[in-house]
């Protein structure tokens, strides 16, 4: 039977259509004009285009004014210097001196930092809570953790980023006595609050989908319930366990304003975990605002924000292949 | 000393009982700890006056009007966006299809992005290449929309709150049974009036659920709007999509940040806290109890 033509029909399928297409459009723009603005870094076309006046990309946020910052506000000369691309790995970050320098490690290291003490706090507590909430919760512990972590997951990063300024970093200092009142470890602190959600609920969506057959030989084995939870159940869910961490990772990775906020921001290449740091995001976040367009400082920052798409795109994807592919071929099989 | 199996149990589980309640203890001592420093100085007048005296004191009014104007005009754009792609993915194109893998794909990757780069693309798109043209074509002479305003910003909100909604609506709309689509259909409608009379009534709260998670986000989100729009402070109200406005978490960010005097304005930035996490609080708590009940109503069903 041949369809009958309606025209009101095509026209409104070909605009659902388009609209779709419009959302894929600018997810594939957005790939295209973070990378754009920085191309010309490595083509040799960028140089300094225009003097700058004050440029106050070198001020604190946080009060941390004490600690040793890169450099303080200089007015610079009109010139022009050919980019290379090789400057980036320089150890120095002072992009507003005499004679700018961009190398990216100090910014590398300090969103390692950052991101290993919140991994390494919210990876077991995220783990562990959904272990908890999954095999050994009563029922109402159960119902009443989820719409908590979502409340959790649902404060903004500002009110963390406040929070750890105001209350955490006062109280972390006196705890352990740290030489700045805002450090990495302060902020990985502060981080760990916005990545516990993550973990737990990926790692919670890993749990519940072992398969119930697994944990009933275990039990008719003769095995306790703590002995299936953590000998059986937790193995079996490790792909999406780490997956897991890896989305982690890539939040407190590309996480801005909680950093900005506590870890008091200065370029630092150092292997203490307790001084200041400067990340990648932050330093985005500090310093778009005062610079100049198309001069080397506003590519290279926006080479970084290419850096952090490409990392938490690549994380995105390791996550998935590990959920999709190991855990669930691994389910199939048993 | 070999510890006995119950001993080793009850320590597995009280561990892992004590790594629960401890995120549950952080929400209530970072609430608690909000509550109990602002409550006391949100008043009527803080609520509905501009800052005064340098922002050392005043209200936070602009601020919020900024963070209302900001969230409606996302929406505006952010919500129908959204849900078309939605409607797109699950009722046009066959789920296990190319496309709709390479779109789902794409929407998954943007929500992983960032929020920051959102942010450099607002600026690299919106204002350094929209802008541009658009001023290079209209006013020649004149810095008229290549410059930060409340329209890249909310555009840039709406892209980053995107897959939000994209994902809230479809998982509404598969819980519409086929078998209504399929008695629509056998009945003569044709496909765009089964989706209108039949698959979008029937995901309205799904909808609905998507748009409040889509504002929250967008209400709590500094990073994207730092140099797409947000302005540190403004004698009046933003009244041209290409002005610039003051913003809830921007306040909040600038006044712990860059504040003339920190421990004077302590009691403000407290009080404006509150307001934003009482304000996204709200808003998630619905859309949680929105889709509890929806579940619930479709268990009975």
């Amino acid at each position: 039977m041949k369809k009958r033509f309606r025209p009101g029909e095509f026209l409104i399928e070909r605009s659902i259509q388009g609209v779709a297409f419009i959302s894929l459009l600018f997810i594939c723009l957005i790939f295209v004009f973070v990378f754009r603005e920085a191309v010309p870094l490595f083509t040799g076309k960028a140089d300094v285009v225009t003097a700058h006046e004050e440029v106050g990309a070198a001020e604190t946020y946080g009060e941390d004014a004490s600690a040793p910052l890169p450099q303080a506000q200089q007015e610079l000369e009109q010139k022009h210097v050919p980019f290379r691309a090789a400057a980036l790995t320089a150890k120095d970050w002072q992009p507003v001196s005499l004679e700018p320098k961009y190398g990216l490690w100090p910014l590398l290291v300090g969103s390692l930092k950052v991101t290993f003490i919140a991994l390494l706090l919210a990876g077991p507590i995220g783990i562990f809570a959904a272990l908890y909430t999954s095999t050994f919760a009563p029922k109402w512990a159960r119902e009443g953790m989820k719409p908590v972590i979502e409340i959790l997951a649902g404060f903004p990063s500002v009110v963390v980023g406040f929070f750890a300024l105001v209350v955490l970093a006062s109280i972390l200092q006196n705890l352990f006595g740290f030489q700045y009142r805002l450090n990495a470890f302060t902020g990985g602190v502060a981080m760990a609050l916005a990545v516990v959600p993550i973990v737990y609920t990926v790692s919670e969506d890993a749990l519940a989908a072992v398969p119930k057959a697994l944990t009933e030989a275990s039990l008719a084995l003769g095995a306790t319930r703590w002995e299936t939870a953590l000998f059986i159940v937790l193995p079996a869910a490790t792909p999406g366990i780490f997956a897991a961490m890896i989305l982690g990772f890539g939040r407190a990775f590309g996480e801005t304003m909680i950093v900005l906020m506590a870890t008091g921001n200065a370029a630092l290449l150092t292997p203490s975990l307790t001084d200041p740091v400067r990340t990648l995001s932050a330093t985005i976040g500090a310093e778009m605002a005062e610079v100049v367009f198309g001069d080397i400082h506003y590519r290279v920052l926006f080479f970084i924000g290419a850096l952090l798409f490409i990392i938490s795109f690549s994380l995105n994807a390791i996550a998935e292949f590990f959920v999709r592919h190991r855990l669930m071929k691994r389910f199939k099989g048993a | 000393m070999k510890l006995s199996k119950t001993v080793t149990g009850r320590i597995v589980v009280g561990f892992t009982a004590f790594c629960a309640f401890s995120a549950v203890a952080a929400v209530a001592w970072i609430m608690g700890t909000i509550i109990w420093g602002g409550h006391s100085h949100i008043s009527w007048a803080f609520l509905s006056q501009a800052p005064t005296e340098g922002m050392t004191e005043g209200g936070i009014f602009p601020a919020i009007f900024g963070t209302f104007l900001l969230v409606v005009i996302m929406s505006l754009v952010g919500v129908p966006v959204g849900t078309i792609t939605a409607i797109y993915l699950s009722e046009y194109v066959n789920r296990e299809s190319k496309l709709a893998q390479i779109i789902r794909f794409a929407v998954n990757t943007l929500s992983g992005i960032p929020a920051i780069v959102f942010g450099l693309f607002g600026l690299g798109f919106f204002i350094q290449f929209t802008g541009k043209n658009l001023d290079r074509v209209f006013s020649p002479d004149a810095l008229h929309w290549a410059q930060p305003n409340i329209l890249w910003a909310s555009l840039t909100m709406a892209l980053l709150t995107l897959p939000v909604v994209i994902v809230s609506v479809e998982e509404a709309i598969k819980t519409v049974p086929r078998e209504l689509r399929e008695a629509s259909l056998a009945l003569g409608a044709t496909r765009w009036q089964t989706i209108r009379r039949v698959v979008l009534p029937g995901s309205l709260g799904g909808i609905l659920t998507g748009a409040i998670l889509a504002v929250s986000r967008g209400a709590g989100e500094v990073a994207p709007i730092l140099f797409t729009g947000a302005a540190y402070f403004l004698p009046q109200l933003p009244t041209h999509f290409s002005d610039q406005f003051m913003e809830l978490g921007y306040h909040v960010f600038i006044m712990t940040t860059q504040s003339t005097d920190v421990e004077k304005t302590l009691p403000i930035q407290y009080a404006t806290t509150l307001v934003l996490l009482a304000l996204t609080f709200t808003l998630n708590f619905s859309a949680i109890a929105l889709r509890a009940r929806l579940r619930r109503r479709r268990m009975a069903a």
